[in-house]
């Protein structure tokens, strides 16, 4: 493919994953269709797959995080990987040690790949650069940048649930401005092939130039979900917001947050999908985040399956690098 | 290798089994084929037994000894298996037999889900080239390949067996090709 993409091995494999801006549709659907693999695991009575043995995976997480991190090690350990945790906020760097010499250690103890969150929108990309040549990186957020793994298990939920992405009209509602993880779903969403993609939220949460993502700006709640047959609520960023953004999370909910009512006008097999946590009675009500439609908790499961498989993708290729391996499979 | 001859080896392995079955005194086996070529022979089989559990489907991907060499296979389908492997007579069916790394990928997968009492390995056809001690308790179709060639099961409506030459990075030419048929047993 192309040398400019850090994400890709000059066979056009993924070698780490930074973003999904920039990655084809046949790249994203080899991912959902790898994840989908993954899923038959958990049916096993040895929930493990052994394809990562002796493999070295550090999650490097400079921002807190449960779900992500947890999922992360969870698919590490069940592909047979060693994990390590690193607590960075309460480590080395308090201690005034570098990134790049918190970096260059963890390689020097043989790791094959990070996974990093970081409150710093292009973290994993720069850590990916300066990262040995054998090391593979995965962002778990960066700022406000990206979470790629977020969006992709979201895809890989909306597929299993409707099949595919053509005629989809989907709703993401909330905080755009600060959320990486809209931001990675409306990349996979457009290069996927969403029939309509629309973002609902105050004027103050949304980007000036919302629409150069490739979206529809809508500040009704209920004139945005109308006919929706995909509905994601975003978690309203409180530690994020600094000032006058909002006057309060009840006033929030109040025009945004979504109930029973308020969907009525969505397409009746709509699904309701939030990223977690969940704050109950802000983004939406109990009714709505416990209901039939919600598919949240299928998300948290379909989180390690695309996190297996996006490992498993980056570290398979690494002793591929360079040598131009032909894939034969001996039977 | 046409859809004719194989259904007659097919009909052959079904006999075979039969008596395997009833010669080790097992009641109930559980059948399972390894994708994707092992499930449409094994589909077979199935039908030809009445077993009255549903067949497994195994996938080897995630177990393969090569995954650090070449990466992970493109396309990967869940296993399925409908019943317990525990304390079960396991039949394991896979299309072609040769260096045998496929079915100790299938062994460890089939493990993972339980413990079965026995294992029988059924192989459509089988060809040299073993690098490991395993061996099938029925055969359907013994093949004399050359070592560069390649012996494939297409399908899975017709089933035909092609030859061809592998996909190897050694470019020795197929000079000393022996035209030896697929004569079966």
């Amino acid at each position: 493919m192309n040398a400019t993409n850090i994400q890709l091995d000059a066979a056009g494999n993924l070698k780490h994953l930074l973003t999904v801006e920039g990655l084809s549709r046949e790249l994203l659907t080899a991912i959902l269709d790898q994840a989908e693999g993954f899923t038959g695991v958990t049916q096993q009575a040895v929930k493990k797959v052994p394809l990562c043995r002796g493999k070295v995976i550090a999650n490097l997480f400079f921002e807190t995080s449960t779900r992500t991190r947890t999922t992360f090690e969870l698919a590490a350990k069940r592909l047979s990987a060693d994990v390590l945790n690193l607590n960075i906020a309460a480590s080395s760097t308090s201690k005034g040690e570098t990134l790049l010499d918190t970096l260059h250690n963890l390689e020097a103890m043989h790791v094959d790949m990070f996974v990093v969150r970081h409150s710093a929108s292009g973290a994993a990309h720069f850590i990916a650069e300066q990262a040995a040549p054998h090391v593979s990186v995965i962002n778990a957020g960066d700022g406000r940048h990206a979470h790629p793994t977020q969006g992709l298990l979201d895809m890989f939920t909306i597929r299993r649930h409707k099949g595919g992405f053509e005629h989809l009209r989907v709703a993401i509602v909330g905080d755009i401005l600060h959320s990486r993880v809209a931001r990675s779903q409306i990349a996979a969403l457009n290069t996927l092939g969403a029939a309509e993609i629309r973002v609902i939220g105050p004027r103050t949460l949304i980007p000036d130039a919302a629409e150069s993502l490739g979206v529809r700006v809508c500040h009704d709640l209920r004139e945005g979900v109308r006919d929706a047959d995909v509905v994601i609520m975003l978690r309203l960023q409180r530690e994020r917001m600094s000032g006058a953004l909002l006057p309060s999370a009840h006033e929030y909910y109040q025009l945004y947050g979504l109930t029973e009512e308020r969907l009525s006008t969505a397409r009746p097999d709509a699904i309701v999908m939030h990223p977690g946590p969940i704050n109950r009675g802000v983004e939406m009500d109990s009714q709505v985040a416990d209901g039939p439609r919600s598919v949240i908790l299928e998300q948290v499961s379909n989180g390690i399956a695309i996190r297996m498989a996006v490992i498993a993708m980056c570290i398979g290729t690494q002793n591929l690098r360079g040598l131009g391996a032909e894939a034969t499979y001996d039977v | 290798m046409d859809a004719a001859a194989i259904h007659t080896a097919i009909e052959e392995m079904a006999a075979e089994l039969r008596n395997l079955i009833a010669e080790r005194a097992i009641a109930a086996p559980l059948m399972v084929g390894i994708h994707t070529g092992g499930v449409w022979v094994a589909e077979r089989l199935h039908a030809a037994l009445s077993l009255s559990d549903p067949l497994g489907r195994l996938d080897i991907s995630f177990y393969r000894d090569d995954f650090t060499r070449i990466g992970l296979h493109p396309q990967v389908h869940p296993s399925h298996l409908p019943a317990a492997v525990e304390g079960r007579h396991v039949i394991l069916v896979d299309d072609v037999l040769q260096t045998g790394r496929t079915i100790r990928a299938a062994l460890n997968v089939l493990f993972d889900y339980g413990r079965p009492k026995s294992v029988i390995l059924a192989a459509l056809a089988e060809r040299g080239g073993r690098q490991l001690p395993i061996e099938p308790n029925v055969v359907g179709l013994h093949a004399r390949l050359a070592p560069g060639e390649q012996l494939k099961l297409t399908g899975p409506v017709p089933l035909a067996l092609v030859r061809g030459l592998a996909p190897t990075k050694s470019a020795t030419p197929p000079a000393e090709r022996t035209e030896h048929g697929l004569p079966s047993t």
